[in-house]
């Protein structure tokens, strides 16, 4: 009959429409769209099929709404210590998951040592790879309880935290090899003294350090029980012959590992996809990968 | 940084600056899931310059408003992921006291504890 010619052609938004069937795709198409299949030579099915209306033609919806990833998505721990973590996260793409290793890497602040003060070095070790070496070391500490310092700053107990190492190898004794140990926390700031051009005849003021500390960083509560030490005390930082010394004074401050791999929190994250085997009946074995 | 038409705002390449594969890829992802879009994709210009050109292309939305949503839609992807994930790093560290407990009190007393879950 010829009644639907005379309908109107209603317009519609996308959003009413009721949910879109999810039918079934063929088994070849379902294990293309989900599975990455290691075969002989190389993996197959890598890419993952994210474009919205892949299957159409079939009348299957790709989408994934929101509602239904917040249901399937689920997150299991298979291990957790203090230093390394495994879990397993089923239900995303590869795509958000290298994202989240990408932040793990370069975006999450920590605390490390950026200026170092060396005051004398008579050792071996030259002032830079002295330098270098510190910054490199792990600090213990919450970097969310302390504030980026930028150049207009001026470094006070909010933003840096300062260390001081001061070892010496008399003449005569053996040679002495320096551990971090050896690095002590000043929760009071700087004790180097700036060199002022014109010396002001008040003595009784306090003489002008290198860092500008309101109040010591003994008194914030967290800190209390828990001094700012590094992570590992048995890092070897130099070694040192007799008659040599080292006085330096160094200065931590917050950043993310974009600027610098020292302020890294991890030594590495990496993700994989889970692997599932599959025992074909012509008992040879076919290894795939499952998203 | 829109790079678009006056006339046909469905299409649009939009240009960000000090961004990298960790947003673009990610985004890219969600505006693919959108059934508005019928072209995504984003590429890096120069990998020494830290910009990121994504194009989009609608069935007749705007393209700004359509990442827009992308952008949201990722965001409350993100929120959900952390809270099921704290709530699975909750479960895992009770189920691990639990383990621990039950370890102790077979140690000490000898009797097996029954497990009741």
């Amino acid at each position: 009959m010829a009644e639907g010619v005379g309908e109107e052609k209603k317009k519609f938004s996308i959003w009413d429409l009721p949910d879109v069937p999810m039918g079934q795709l063929p088994p070849h198409l379902e294990l293309q769209r989900s599975r990455v299949s290691c075969n002989k030579d190389a993996p197959i099915h890598t890419e993952s099929i994210q474009y919205s209306g892949a299957y159409a033609s079939m009348g299957i919806d790709n989408s994934s709404r929101l509602d239904r990833f917040s249901n399937n998505f689920r997150v299991e721990v298979v291990q957790l210590n203090k230093d390394d973590m495994e879990f397993d996260m089923i239900g995303i793409d590869a795509a958000i998951a290298n994202s989240f290793r990408g932040i793990l890497i370069a975006e999450l602040p920590t605390m490390a040592i950026e200026k170092v003060l060396i005051a004398n070095n008579t050792s071996i070790i030259q002032d830079e790879v002295l330098a270098h070496r510190l910054g490199l070391v792990p600090i213990r500490v919450d970097p969310r309880l302390f504030e980026y310092l930028s150049e207009n700053d001026q470094p006070n107990e909010k933003n840096t935290i300062v260390f001081k190492l001061h070892v010496q190898c008399k003449r005569g004794s053996p040679r002495i090899t320096v551990k971090l140990d050896a690095l002590k926390w000043l929760p009071n700031g700087s004790e180097l003294v700036k060199e002022t051009r014109n010396a002001t005849s008040d003595s009784s003021s306090k003489p002008e350090t290198y860092t500008y500390f309101g109040c010591s960083q003994e008194i914030i509560p967290e800190f209390v029980k828990n001094p700012i030490i590094p992570k590992y005390p048995d890092i070897i930082i130099a070694k040192l012959g007799p008659g040599q010394e080292i006085e330096l004074e160094a200065h931590a401050v917050k950043g993310i590992g974009k600027t610098h791999a020292k302020w890294s929190p991890v030594a590495t994250a990496w993700y994989r996809m889970l692997p599932e085997l599959r025992i074909d009946c012509n008992c040879c074995i076919i290894g795939t990968y499952r998203r | 940084m829109e790079h678009g038409s006056f006339t046909d705002n469905s299409a649009a390449t939009f240009s960000l600056t000090d961004e990298d594969h960790t947003i673009a890829n990610a985004v890219r992802f969600t505006l693919n899931q959108d059934p508005r879009v019928t072209f995504c994709g984003y590429s890096i210009p120069h990998p020494s310059e830290a910009r990121v050109n994504i194009r989009v292309q609608t069935t007749g939305d705007p393209a700004r408003e359509v990442l827009k949503d992308a952008c949201q839609n990722l965001m409350l992807m993100c929120r959900h992921v952390r809270s099921t994930f704290d709530k699975a790093i909750e479960d895992f560290k009770a189920s691990n006291a639990v383990k621990a407990m039950k370890i102790d009190s077979q140690d000490s007393s000898g009797d097996d504890s029954e497990e009741s879950e």
